[in-house]
């Protein structure tokens, strides 16, 4: 039986990571979307690793509707993806510049 | 385990907005682009209705239904009510902006009413995962509204700004639920603050470290500082019409949001959460203020405005009063109705292949049409916070609430960064009324907008002088 804390320590890396992805990365947009997924997927983590160590379905539950709203962000983040490349030719995060002040 | 059929009386207005957005969608594919008319009094009547099922609904009493899931209370109520008003406002206000700009597409009702959906749950909900789902339901439509003129580089830039940031911060908010589920081994927002009143000795720290990241989401969602960054960007980015909608409504709906967790679900927390809440309306209430100087663009200006304002809610919030949440829910009202002035004025003062988004814009307004003026004086005056209009008395009572717990420093601070504050505001007085204007072309507004725009900025000055009656709900919907 693997105890609890290596799942939360999972989960922590796997979010760490997608933090990490998100802020450091300046290249690529695409990045960014899969760094998001990421993060949500950390936290199915923990919830099924509570869910399991509780004995209690809610949190499995819950992981249900956190995929398919992660899978709505996607579609609606690639939507508005194609809708940048086609105004600007570029998904590299270092352009979007023209908002500031 | 059986299967209970529950009571979806309470949700009456949540199943007519739904029910009814649907139809919109359908109707809506069916009709021509010169009928678009058809489209938005359908959304107005969706609206109408839901506001009727809000009022037949309504009591004094607080009811809980689908597994004590969904709660519907006083509160609620009311919030729901200045939602749907906002949203029918707003709807008015955009419709000759939109089709100016080519972009009246039903789709943009459809959002609307969706988005409006997802707050009305964020309102009522009362278990995590709901509270996840409204959420989740309002950001996404207006991700999508965002970008919805598909044209327009700014737009499409602010939509991706807007998504990436939202979506970190929902990241961060599902992931103090998580931890917070499994310290209390419920998603309930009602079982959990009963959890959290007895933390075994040693889970405390892992406490605070859920409610760390719960905060830093719902900071993210407010635009309060250092989670900010979106706001501005996205104001300025978005057509005026959205960023008219994104600044009203969805802020009573985040307030509600900030009731049900913090406040309720984490209640026996507050001496953790307030000493961040300090952080966090300090830091807003300075860099909106100051930053706010230094901008050329209004949408800009007032999404700094945005800021300090949220500081001020917060201070609300933090007080821990049953007077300061009371003071901070009409604080959030008013700031709906005054940010739903202002923006309204910009779509009002836009035309065909004009955008008055710039402060040189609103030179000499005052001689172009001197009732637009005064209404954009009185809901500007509101905001600065100057008597007798109700963003004085708004402010007042965050401030008594403050004073009342002896963080006398708080309240001093918060009124000398007001003082600073208001000269951006009269600087835009100045130019409305000092300055000539540098067109002199005649500000074409049709009746029902000139009507409406009226009763919103003459709104400020009524209830400055009869602030009484609305902070009376207010304090009631405490109880």
């Amino acid at each position: 039986m693997i105890p609890l804390t290596h799942f939360l320590i999972l989960g922590a890396i796997l979010f760490s990571l997608s933090v990490a992805g998100i802020f450091l990365n300046r290249k690529n947009l695409i990045v960014v979307l899969m760094s998001i997924e990421l993060m949500l997927l950390s936290v199915n983590m923990n919830f099924i690793a509570f869910s399991h160590y509780r004995s209690d379905l809610a949190g499995q539950v819950f992981v249900f509707f956190i995929l398919t709203v992660a899978a709505a962000e996607a579609a609606i983040g690639l939507a508005i993806l194609v809708a940048l490349f086609r105004n600007r030719q570029t998904i590299n995060v270092q352009d979007l510049d023209e908002l500031k002040g | 385990m059986s299967f209970a059929i529950p009571n979806f009386l309470p949700a009456a207005p949540e199943i007519v907005v739904l029910t009814m957005a649907c139809v919109v969608l359908m109707v809506d594919l069916f009709i021509k682009k010169e009928q678009r008319f058809f489209t938005y009094l359908l959304s107005q009547a969706t609206i109408l209705l839901a506001l009727l099922a809000t009022l037949w609904v309504a009591s004094d009493a607080t009811e809980l239904t689908f597994n004590n899931g969904y709660i519907r209370d006083s509160m609620g109520d009311w919030l729901k009510i200045f939602i749907l008003i906002i949203t029918a406002t707003v709807f008015l206000y955009s419709r000759q902006y939109l089709k100016d700009r080519n972009i009246d597409k039903g789709e943009y009702y459809v959002l609307g009413l969706f988005a409006m959906l997802g707050m009305m749950i964020m309102v009522s909900a009362w278990n995590f995962l709901n509270l996840y789902l409204g959420l989740e339901l309002m950001s996404l439509s207006l991700y999508a509204m965002v970008a919805f003129d598909r044209n327009s580089a700014k737009a499409s830039e602010a939509a991706m700004k807007y998504f990436v940031l939202g979506a970190i911060a929902s990241g961060m908010l599902l992931y103090g639920m998580s931890i917070l589920y499994g310290l209390t081994g419920t998603l309930n927002i009602a079982d959990v603050q009963q959890q959290l009143t007895t933390v075994p000795e040693g889970l405390d720290i892992a406490v605070v470290f859920g409610l760390v990241f719960m905060l830093v989401g719902i900071a993210f969602k407010l635009g309060a500082v250092p989670f900010h960054m979106w706001l501005p960007d996205v104001y300025h980015g978005a057509p005026t019409s959205v960023t008219l909608f994104i600044g009203s409504a969805p802020k009573i709906a985040a307030f509600a949001m900030v009731m049900r967790l913090l406040v309720s679900g984490l209640g026996p927390l507050h001496e953790h959460w307030q000493t961040m809440l300090i952080i966090l309306a300090v830091l807003s209430i300075g860099i909106g203020n100051i930053v706010a100087i230094a901008q050329t663009n209004i949408k800009r200006m007032l999404a700094y405005s945005t800021i300090s304002h949220v500081g001020f809610i917060l201070l609300g919030i933090l007080a821990g009063t049953k007077v300061g949440f009371a003071s901070a829910m009409f604080y959030t009202i008013i700031y709906a109705f005054m940010s739903l002035g202002a923006f309204g004025l910009i779509v009002i003062l836009s035309h065909k292949g004009f955008e008055a988004e710039n402060l040189e814009d609103f030179k000499g307004l005052n001689d172009r049409s001197p009732w637009l003026a005064a209404m954009m004086l009185l809901i500007l005056f509101s905001m600065a916070g100057v008597p007798p209009t109700v963003g004085f008395y708004a402010k007042l009572v965050v401030l008594q609430a403050i004073v009342n717990i002896d963080l006398v420093w708080l309240a001093v601070y918060a009124v000398l960064l007001s003082v600073i504050g208001a000269f951006y505001y009269l600087r835009v007085i100045k130019l409305m009324y000092f300055d000539k204007p540098d067109t002199q072309q005649y500000i074409k507004t049709s009746i029902d907008v000139s009507a409406v725009i009226s009763v919103n900025g003459l709104l400020m000055l009524a209830l400055g002088l009869f602030p009484g009656a609305l902070m009376a709900i207010c304090l009631a919907a405490m109880n």
